[in-house]
């Protein structure tokens, strides 16, 4: 401070200039955020793979995988001979199915030989034969289609014959949001839409900018290294909170979706994850020096999650063995807390395992990369 | 005066085998321009790096306004503008934008439009870094140096690959930065910046100073005040031979002969001495004279002079 005091600074000031302003504490930080959201709104490629696309993505396979009314049972009927008995059973047969449970069957007057053909292609999941006073049920029970077809033409044959059920029972259909596919799907399109950008918002940002050697030139300047980082993450989790917004409300509006949990819940998961996977991100980000280096390493941090985190199915298709890892990856964590918290309303406290799992990634590797880290 | 920068016994080795820097010593004075020269591959950048605390040396000391870089460094940040050999700035970012970034991380910045102005960036100041010509992204590099008021100010080869007019314009703003009392320490390799710009020169190559002083006086030292340059026919036997070279060296006057891209150069003392004698010996050895310059030394025949190369040579 002496040597600083001594000797003059360059003198500059005009009297009658106000006076120079004094920088406060936070300003880097103000400024580094304020450049990188203007940065981030400058770039279309950003606004496009943050926003735009997840969007799609979820209205593609939304629109794909929609629930349509069950298809009608397809169920041959053949007669066997032109006997009066066959042909009056078999028109009563067709005329049962046809109209007793609407849309439910779909029967056809088939020769033999013909309804044989068509089962064997899969065009039929029954035979209904009808040889004189008999009735035979020709199905495959390894299809479990035609299985059901058995079972529910028999049921309406017998019903409509006249057969009164022992055990009275009530039937209620259900195909509620909440159970469908598109509802599994969002909250699994907002966790990897968070992994997605949480690695390349840090990721590729930080090594940009040591290729560029713009990290030097900042550590050149007396700018809190700290603040630079918090700064980066920030610009993320203002990002998240447009992300699943969108998301969500694409969900409701467009897809009917019933969002249970508190918004509370869902954007404090989401910070969760921002922070987990920008600590990831900065890790895998610490030491390369080129973007082609970074990338390989990228997608080889995210490739197992895409496959088992249970973004589009679930990882209970997995092998039980590996179950244990795959809920340890951090994804995982991320999406079941996702779903559990706005599909069921979860509260957060019942979650904590998920939450610890997400805390542990992030902390973890944000430490890794603070003693790695490089700024030349 | 006072010693703003000092460095001694300065080494940096890369990976325990390359030796970019060996053994440098410096002493700069505050209010000083002060250059370093020399070919690509020098040791130039690392040097500066290092007197930036931006490196870490092997070993060697530094002391930048008398404080070290292990105990002071945050405190010596506020005091330097330092401007990197090629930093690409965020190319969305407006001018104005940019140089209010870089004056945020400073305790007391200048005001950015005083400093856009000075370096005639203000027509510019809304437009977009990736819009900037060459000139205008240097200028524009040297003013995030300049907005935290440095006392010092460190320009790592700032015209390099810059047109005649944008280098003018640069050392304008250098020189007025000099004369408002700041230090300013530049590394280069074109002989007319150093030759111009700065009080004081060290010439180094391969990590090391090999000569150092005031343009003026290393011209004087090691180049000769003047270069006679000529060319004789083919029916002599060759120019180049030690024999044929050390019988120039013997004309009046003459200080050095060097063989130099197929002519001869004489550094000369007092060429209407050397001249005359020359033409005559020439005659009597009845080969004719195909070229004859001659021509006030430059710190280029000093570096030829200590290292048998060019400077731009690859």
């Amino acid at each position: 401070m002496s040597v600083a005091e001594q000797i003059p600074a360059v003198e500059r000031e005009v009297p009658g200039k106000r006076p120079p302003k004094r920088n406060g504490r936070w300003s880097g930080y103000r400024h580094l955020l304020l450049a990188r959201m203007l940065e981030l709104k400058r770039e279309p490629e950003v606004v496009f793979w943050v926003f735009v696309f997840p969007l799609l993505l979820a209205s593609g396979l939304g629109i794909a995988f929609r629930n349509k009314p069950a298809d009608a049972v397809p169920v041959a009927i053949a007669r066997q001979d032109t006997s009066q008995p066959s042909l009056f059973i078999s028109s009563q047969i067709q005329f049962t199915l046809t109209h007793s449970l609407p849309h439910a069957f779909k029967p056809q007057l088939l020769t033999s030989d013909d309804a044989r053909k068509g089962f064997r292609l899969g065009r039929y999941d029954l035979i209904v034969e009808v040889d004189g006073r008999d009735i035979r049920y020709v199905y495959d029970p390894a299809r479990p289609e035609s299985v059901l077809a058995k079972s529910e033409v028999d049921t309406a044959l017998q019903t409509a014959a006249g057969r009164k059920d022992v055990v009275a029972t009530t039937i209620v259909t259900t195909s509620e949001p909440g159970s469908r596919y598109i509802d599994f799907l969002i909250p699994g399109l907002l966790g990897m839409n968070l992994m997605n950008s949480g690695m390349w918002g840090i990721g590729f940002a930080l090594v940009d900018m040591r290729q560029r050697k713009l990290l030097k030139r900042f550590v050149g300047t007396p700018m809190r290294r700290g603040d630079f980082l918090l700064a980066l993450l920030s610009s993320r989790l203002v990002l998240m909170i447009i992300e699943i917004g969108l998301l969500l409300a694409l969900g409701v509006i467009v897809f009917h979706m019933k969002v249970l949990g508190s918004l509370f819940a869902i954007l404090v998961l989401g910070s969760l994850g921002a922070v987990c996977f920008g600590g990831i991100g900065l890790l895998t980000a610490s030491r390369a020096q080129k973007i082609e280096s970074v990338s390989g390493l990228m997608n080889l941090v995210m490739m197992p999650m895409w496959i088992f985190s249970g973004v589009f199915f679930s990882y209970e298709r997995f092998p039980a063995v590996i179950q244990p890892l795959i809920k340890a990856l951090p994804l995982t964590a991320l999406n079941d807390a996702l779903r559990a918290s706005i599909l069921e309303g979860t509260p957060l406290i019942h979650q904590w395992p998920r939450l610890l799992v997400l805390s542990l990634w992030g902390g973890v590797s944000f430490l890794l990369a603070l003693k790695w880290f490089r700024w030349t | 005066m006072t010693v703003a920068i000092q460095c001694r016994d300065l080494r940096k080795t890369y990976d325990g085998k390359v030796e970019a820097v060996r053994g440098l010593n410096l002493e700069i004075q505050t209010g000083e321009c002060f250059g370093l020269l020399g070919p690509n591959g020098a040791g130039k950048t690392t040097t500066i790096e290092i007197l930036e605390g931006l490196l870490e040396p092997t070993s060697g000391e530094v002391s930048i306004l008398g404080h070290s870089w292990r105990d002071s460094a945050r405190e010596m940040r506020e005091w330097l503008g330092i401007s990197l050999q090629e930093t690409r700035l965020s190319e969305k970012l407006s001018v104005r934008e940019t140089v209010e970034l870089f004056a945020s991380f400073y305790r007391q910045p200048r005001s950015c439009d005083e400093v856009l102005e000075e370096l005639q960036l203000t027509e510019k100041a809304d437009a977009w870094v990736g819009k900037l010509s060459g000139g205008q992204r240097q200028r524009l590099a040297v003013a995030t140096a300049l907005v935290c008021n440095p006392k010092i100010l460190f320009l790592d080869e700032p015209t390099t690959g810059l047109d005649p007019q944008s280098r003018r314009q640069l050392w304008d703003i250098i020189r007025e930065f000099q004369r408002a009392g700041g230090t300013v320490l530049l590394t280069t390799h074109y002989m007319d910046e150093a030759e111009r710009l700065c009080d004081r020169l060290a010439i180094v190559d391969h990590g090391q100073i090999i000569a150092e002083g005031s343009p003026p006086d290393l011209i004087e030292r090691l180049g000769g005040h003047h270069v006679v340059e000529f060319a004789v026919g083919v029916n002599t036997t060759g120019n180049s031979d030690g024999a044929a070279l050390e019988a120039w060296r013997k004309l009046p006057s003459v200080e050095s002969v060097r063989e130099d891209d197929g002519m001869v150069a004489l550094s000369v003392k007092e060429p209407h001495l050397t001249i005359p004698a020359l033409l005559d010996a020439i005659g009597k050895q009845g080969s004719e004279l195909q070229h004859l310059t001659t021509r006030q030394a430059s710190l280029e025949d000093v570096f030829v002079r200590l290292t048998g190369r060019h400077l731009r040579e690859e």
